[in-house]
């Protein structure tokens, strides 16, 4: 199978007062219809620059993509006008955000605003183009989707626009979509929820879907692949089994041993009281990069090489890379 | 069993709606229905629930940041609630609070080192020299290095902030701290790093926390006993061990069963619930999770439950259990 999105060398700079913020340095990863892959990170790792760079949103100036391509069936994005590209968003690829209040229009109706969509994309009437919109609302198992398609977006919970958000960008049945945070905002009711509900639509249209996230355990119960993201580079890469059960970069490590569980109740042999692993320091800054790997300074395992020599990207187990001298 | 250092009985704080030209009210929040906990010295309570169930809420009035509309609040015995503002003043003394937005909670104007003396000043502990003396050694305790004090809280990050903020809460030797969803703002290496050193604290200083929080898997590792809130009311208070390994609300359950887990090997089957957190302001009848509850009965439409014991310091608040 031919992967829908093929993301290879991507780079994405920001021109600032204080210099060259590299955000996004050298991204490549592939994704198949109907397959989840997550790009995990922390905040200032690169993951939503990445996500706004595939959809041509980073803002330009200041922002600048400098290299790489972004293909979605064969076409590459970043080659489109900017006339082709507004084609291209809402019916090829589609972005869900974190806060779905300003990611929606506040004086539109949430039905007129997928509407509004339909038509620019499929030039059909608004007749059938508002039909399509209710019925993108019971879609999404929004309750009483005729009703709710007349009301605003203040008027409706936060679990309920984040529906309405994923109705309005499914609503052209694009070929990706790209979700950024989607649950982060939500209480874990209303987050399990919506993953649900992506999980399923996602079955039923076969989209391609990057999931942008921090929380681990939204990624091991969705992703099929995992991308690991620190300071604009990907550090590694792996099926979601493996990467979990036996990551490779210490910093994928630390992760994984710095979040509490909730385990006792399930039976995992956590042990209760065990002092959580840290990992000392913070991300560096990205105008700033230390010369060799960037995780050095916090790296537990890091030696001479670490602190001059950057480590590409090596196969270290079949269909599992990683960046890391130590690894 | 000695007595406990905080015990809050039968808390409510409405807030009424005020609407029109002359401000009649209408109607009330229903934030905080009839809350009752204890806490002993040294022990960590862990209040979870989702947004607007009322959690914060609990720990503003228990400081009576807010005013509680009825209840009890004693501070080692000492009834709180109700005595006027200058006999308040010591009491609060030992008891401070850790906010969640370590940005909005400190101010961008002064230097870090007074932020964490400014409690000292408040209450006119020792001199000038003293005071600086006690703000580095405070410094040194949680983890900043005490050239810092005269940066400004812009210069930090998010978890070197959270710390300055625990530092300040910790210059009047308090007994008892509330957390305020204090390491949700963070990411989840910082996250590790800020739990180590409550937790490192809590050993040597014998503190007491009230830590509130939507994250289970936080409140599980740091608590002893956890309270479960839904819309105003507490529905489930177990010791930690007890309420994770076998939760007896049928809310609770949902909760548990919501968080994702970070093990790809374990894509459980899951109980959902369906709909959204009612509005506060006009709850369900009876039980306020019926709506959502997948076991409810007639019963549970018109009658609300009261909280019981079914095991030993295990209280549920459930007709079906």
């Amino acid at each position: 199978m031919a992967p829908v999105l093929e993301v290879s060398g991507l780079s994405t700079v920001f021109h600032t007062r204080r210099g060259l913020v590299r955000a996004v340095q050298d991204v490549s990863f592939t994704v198949n219809a109907g397959e989840t892959l997550a790009i995990v990170g922390e905040s200032g790792c690169g993951k939503t620059i990445t996500a706004l760079s595939l959809l041509r949103l980073v803002p330009m100036p200041p922002g600048e993509i400098t290299s790489g391509s972004v293909k979605v069936d064969g076409t590459d994005l970043l080659k489109l006008s900017d006339a082709e590209m507004r084609e291209m968003r809402g019916s090829k690829i589609a972005m869900i955000f974190q806060e779905p209040m300003t990611a929606l229009n506040p004086l539109l109706t949430v039905g007129k605003q997928i509407q509004e969509m339909v038509v620019l994309h499929d030039k059909c009437s608004q007749e059938v183009a508002r039909k399509r919109a209710v019925e993108m609302l019971h879609h999404v198992r929004i309750p009483e989707p005729e009703r709710r398609s007349r009301e605003y977006p203040h008027q409706l919970s936060g679990g309920m626009r984040q529906r309405a958000m994923i109705a309005m960008a499914l609503a052209c049945r694009p070929k990706v979509l790209v979700a950024d945070e989607p649950t982060t905002a939500l209480d874990v009711t209303i987050q399990a929820q919506i993953l649900d509900l992506i999980g399923d639509l996602q079955r039923e249209f076969g989209t391609a879907v990057v999931l942008i996230t921090h929380d681990l355990g939204v990624v091991a119960e969705t992703a099929k692949r995992v991308c690991v993201m620190y300071a604009g580079r990907k550090v590694e890469e792996a099926p979601v089994e493996e990467i979990f059960g036996r990551p490779l970069h210490p910093y994928m490590q630390g992760l994984m041993n710095s979040i509490p569980r909730v385990g006792s109740a399930r039976g995992l042999d956590v042990a209760p009281d065990e002092r959580l692993q840290e990992i000392s320091g913070i991300v560096p800054p990205l105008n700033d990069l230390p010369p060799g790997c960037a995780f050095e300074p916090r790296c537990t395992r890091a030696d001479a090489r670490c602190k001059t020599q950057r480590p590409e990207l090596e196969v270290k187990a079949p269909d599992h890379i990683a960046a890391c001298w130590q690894a | 069993m000695n007595k406990p250092l905080i015990e809050v009985t039968d808390l409510k704080k409405h807030f009424p709606i005020r609407k029109g030209l002359f401000g009649n009210t209408v109607g009330h929040v229903h934030a905080v229905d009839g809350v009752s906990f204890s806490i002993n010295a040294g022990e960590t309570l862990g209040l979870v629930g989702e947004s607007g169930c009322g959690k914060s809420t609990v720990g503003r009035v228990v400081l009576r940041l807010i005013e509680p509309t009825s209840g009890s609040v004693k501070v080692e015995g000492r009834e709180i609630v109700g005595i006027p503002r200058t006999e308040l003043r010591p009491l609060r003394r030992q008891m401070q609070i850790v906010f969640q937005d370590p940005f909005s909670s400190l101010n961008p104007r002064i230097r870090v080192g007074d932020i964490v003396g400014e409690p000292l000043m408040v209450h006119g502990i020792g001199n000038k020299q003293e005071r600086a003396e006690r703000v580095a050694q405070l410094f040194n305790r949680v983890g900043l290095r005490p050239s810092q004090m005269s940066n400004y809280p812009h210069q930090f990050s998010g978890g070197q902030r959270q710390r300055i903020s625990i530092a300040r809460a910790l210059a009047l030797d308090p007994h008892f701290i509330i957390a305020d969803e204090p390491v949700s703002a963070l990411d989840v290496s910082i996250q590790a790093q800020v739990i180590n050193l409550m937790m490192d604290l809590q050993r040597d200083m014998k503190l007491s926390y009230l830590f509130i929080s939507h994250n289970l898997s936080v409140v599980e590792h740091i608590s002893h006993r956890v309270a479960v809130m839904y819309l105003g009311r507490i529905v489930e208070y177990a010791d930690k061990k007890t309420l994770f390994a076998s939760p007896q609300h049928p809310y609770t359950e949902a909760l548990l069963s919501a968080v994702p887990l970070p093990d790809p090997t374990l894509r459980r089957t899951k109980k959902r619930v369906e709909g959204d957190v009612p509005s506060p302001i006009k709850p369900p009848p009876g039980c306020h999770f019926h709506p959502r509850c997948p076991y409810a009965e007639a019963r549970c439409k018109v009658e609300p439950p009261v909280l019981r014991e079914i095991g030993p310091g295990h209280q549920v608040a459930c007709h079906l259990r």
